[in-house]
């Protein structure tokens, strides 16, 4: 099956090209290799799923995307990782702009200690001058955008605290929403929740992958089989982290990998 | 509030395309016995060659059938949906077999002379062809009422079949010579009397998918 037809198969017609794009990538962390020679193309408009057993190299791979692993000392990235075609790893790159076109969402919901209101409003006020009115409309249809708009308007002026588990991940989506990215990077986002609330985040994936380019890193292969267009699976080979075995249509992946590791992981017969 | 809208889309999809390919098998059957009441052999032969589109459709659905199962962990009535889809599609298959069967026979007869006028084989084939477009029905409404009726009618099309097979022995009785003609009616019968065996199979997948009941409509 070539990729445009398992996309375009009751999955977004907006399918358009490749957002990012890693070619020959390597990451270290000190002395250790994290992830190794990856190439790969991340489609628009599309979900795409990083899948593999503990310490393969997931979230690092993830973290990529928006230099999360600048933050961690020795951390030193080869290779090239290019986002609309720009190189995101060369000097000119603004990093705070980069995370602004690519945002994140976590493992574990972390609204901000204040109002369902200032959580939402609170990127848009940093990233550049705003009205009160304007203000208003980004949150109401960020909170939209994530599904949560009905179940919280009369409380945006409550603490996010007191929203439940699943609520508090939509808001973080919302608060993500809020400074219009492009991309949107999510960890385990579901990790945290009980079933329903997973579907409910699942199903607003779906939706947000109209306009937006998703990348989602799970532990969860079922998870990343009903709610992924592409997937990729990462391994961890005796001492060498992070090597990508396959990736393609996730209902390929799926129903005929190519790669006999691949097949063993999903069939559990070594994990 | 439903919260996988995706994969329910998805299901009513593939269920739009068990219709479709049922009414490309009731247009098959009618035009085989267009062909055979007609003698038109160019379009006997289409009917041959079209089946292949029929097959292909089949596995097609059969694909997204299974990518729902490995992708999407259906369960209940989803699960029971999907699967009474793969054995649904089978049956149709083989009712778009039975119709290419009738087809060759009208490329066998070729030009010989008409035995009869035709009147209980294209009865039949209407009354196959309703069965099936209704079965399919109970099956999009989740009724398992409509689709045991539809199993207590296949004995009218039992009965219309052993008046055909009576009616076309007293021929060849009375003049052996159009044993070999009247023997190629009663094939055509036959294949009817197949397809409407398989609508009774697509009635009891249907009564599972409503019930959950596995059960034998005519042991």
């Amino acid at each position: 099956m070539k990729l445009d037809s398992a996309l375009t198969n009751s999955r977004p017609p907006q399918y358009r090209g490749t957002k990012l794009s890693t070619r020959h990538l390597n990451l270290f962390y000190g002395p250790c290799q994290a992830l190794r020679d990856i190439t790969l193309d991340i489609p628009e408009r599309a979900i795409t799923a990083i899948i593999g057993p503990s310490g393969c190299g997931k979230s690092s791979f993830l973290r990529i995307f928006n230099r999360m692993n600048d933050l961690i000392p020795g951390a030193r990235v080869e290779g090239s990782v290019e986002l609309d075609g720009i190189d995101i790893y060369h000097r000119s790159i603004d990093v705070v702009e980069l995370r602004k076109r690519v945002g994140m969402v976590f493992q574990k919901p972390n609204p901000f200690p204040m109002s369902v209101f200032e959580n939402v409003a609170f990127g848009p006020r940093r990233h550049g001058r705003v009205s009160r009115g304007e203000l208003q409309d980004i949150v109401e249809s960020s909170l939209h955008q994530a599904a949560l708009w009905e179940e919280v308007k009369d409380k945006l002026d409550q603490s996010a605290f007191d929203l439940s588990g699943g609520q508090q991940q939509r808001l973080c989506i919302a608060r993500v929403l809020a400074v219009e990215p492009e991309v949107i990077l999510m960890d385990e986002p579901c990790s945290a929740l009980d079933p329903v609330a997973t579907l409910k985040i699942e199903d607003l994936m779906r939706r947000l992958a109209e306009k937006y380019t998703i990348i989602i890193v799970t532990h969860n292969m079922q998870q990343a089989a009903r709610a992924s267009d592409v997937s990729a699976f990462l391994l961890m080979e005796g001492d060498i982290c992070g090597v990508l075995v396959e990736h393609g249509p996730t209902a390929e992946l799926f129903t005929k990998p190519k790669d006999r590791r691949t097949e063993d992981y999903i069939t559990g017969r070594f994990g | 509030m439903e919260i996988r809208t995706a994969f329910h889309k998805r299901l009513r999809e593939i269920q739009d395309d068990v219709l479709a390919m049922g009414s490309m098998v009731e247009k098959a059957t009618g035009l085989s016995i267009e062909a055979l009441k007609a003698r038109d052999l160019d379009l006997a032969r289409k009917i041959v060659a079209d089946d292949r589109h029929i097959n292909a459709r089949r596995f097609e659905i059969e694909e997204k059938c299974i990518q729902l199962i490995a992708t999407q962990q259906p369960m209940a009535v989803d699960l029971r949906a999907i699967i009474s889809v793969l054995s649904i599609i089978t049956e149709i298959e083989r009712i778009a077999d039975h119709a290419e069967g009738i087809a060759k026979i009208v490329l066998m007869i070729g030009d010989e002379p008409p035995l009869k006028p035709l009147i209980d084989i294209p009865r039949m084939a209407d009354k196959t062809n309703e069965m099936l477009r209704r079965s399919l029905d109970a099956f999009i409404n989740r009724d398992a009422v409509a689709a045991r009726r539809i199993t207590t009618e296949d004995d009218e099309g039992d009965d219309l079949y052993n008046q055909v097979f009576r009616e076309l022995l007293t021929f060849m009785m009375e003049d052996p010579r159009t044993i070999p003609r009247a023997t190629r009616l009663v094939w055509v019968a036959h294949n009817l009397e197949r397809s409407a065996d398989r609508v009774t199979n697509i009635c009891e997948r249907v009564i599972y998918l409503v019930t959950g009941k596995m059960e034998e409509i005519r042991g």
